[in-house]
């Protein structure tokens, strides 16, 4: 089959590196949403950490009250 | 841990495929007998290349998980396989493409080295749903080393098949009898093939650390007995 002219061959070529690069973006586009959601898992459990902290230290200052009562 | 190194690894693999791909279309010359359409060929065959040994890869790491017990190896095959079936995504759509613009059809079903890439490809693909069809992660893992060996030691065979195998219409590019490359198109498909094994190995990188960070906060979720956010059913390997 003889080459096909450049205008012709020049969409095919464009087509396959174009699939190879929407590949490579889609791929770390999932990536990046699955790392902000680590991110914001990660907020999620600081805040828990430290309402917990907060709520301890709440629950001993009671008691030390109740025990100077 | 699997995240160092991983930024001037991705600047090498942006670098070396921007510098790959301007050899591609500045440097190397248009083949006497496809002309501009055998540009595809510095994309498709080292990601053809590159799929095949990450499918071995993960054969490896697998024997690693099966003879030492420890997760990460099972977590590397994962990635090293899942990555190379993004990668046969790739080959297989670059390869249709070209194929129609060479041979006027986007698959031919007589030509060994298109259907054995693509048993191959299936293959693994079945390798998600046999995976996540096991609930208990030790077994998942073992069974999934198990497969990723088995289907490893297959691609190897399956090449030397295909070489064997009278072709058609597909090249054999590197055949020795009718001479390879010529210089500078060598140099220019080494260079891509050296990009596309780069962006195989960032992108198992990536995937692993996004895996390892992921499995720390299920860890602390679980040492805090935090609520968990709606969590997905699906059991994907743990990295710690």
């Amino acid at each position: 089959m003889p080459a096909l002219p450049l205008d012709e061959a020049g969409k095919y070529v464009a087509g396959a590196y174009v699939v190879f690069l929407v590949l490579v973006v889609v791929y770390v586009a999932i990536m990046a949403t699955k790392l902000q959601r680590i991110e914001r898992e990660l907020r999620e459990l600081a805040g828990f950490v430290e309402h917990r902290a907060n709520g301890d230290q709440v629950a001993t200052d009671r008691e030390q009250v109740s025990a100077d009562v | 841990m699997y995240g160092k190194g991983l930024k001037p690894l991705s600047i090498a693999t942006t670098a070396a495929l921007a510098v790959s791909f301007s050899l591609v279309f500045f440097y190397a010359p248009l083949d006497a007998d496809q002309g501009f359409v055998q540009k595809i060929f510095y994309v498709h065959v080292p990601l053809s290349i590159v799929a095949l040994l990450g499918f071995v890869a993960g054969g490896v790491f697998a024997i690693l998980h099966l003879r030492s017990g420890d997760s990460r190896w099972d977590a590397w095959s994962y990635v090293s396989i899942h990555i190379s079936v993004i990668f046969g995504v790739a080959v297989l759509v670059t390869g249709a493409i070209w194929a129609k613009a060479s041979w006027g059809h986007w698959w031919v079903w007589d030509e060994p080295t298109l259907v054995s890439f693509l048993i191959v490809f299936l293959m693994y693909a079945t390798y998600y749903p046999f995976r996540y069809a096991i609930e208990d992660r030790e077994r998942q893992a073992r069974y999934a080393s198990v497969f990723a060996v088995s289907a490893g030691a297959f691609v190897p065979l399956n090449f030397i098949a295909v070489r064997m195998a009278e072709s058609l219409v597909h090249p054999r590019t590197f055949a020795t009898a009718n001479g390879g490359l010529p210089g500078e198109m060598m140099l220019t498909f080494l260079a891509c093939l050296a990009a596309i094994a780069l962006l195989w190995t960032t992108l198992v990188k990536f995937e692993l650390t996004a895996k390892s960070a992921s499995g720390q906060v299920k860890r602390l979720r679980r040492a805090l007995d935090a609520p968990a956010p709606g969590g997905s059913s699906r059991v994907a390997p743990e990295v710690s």
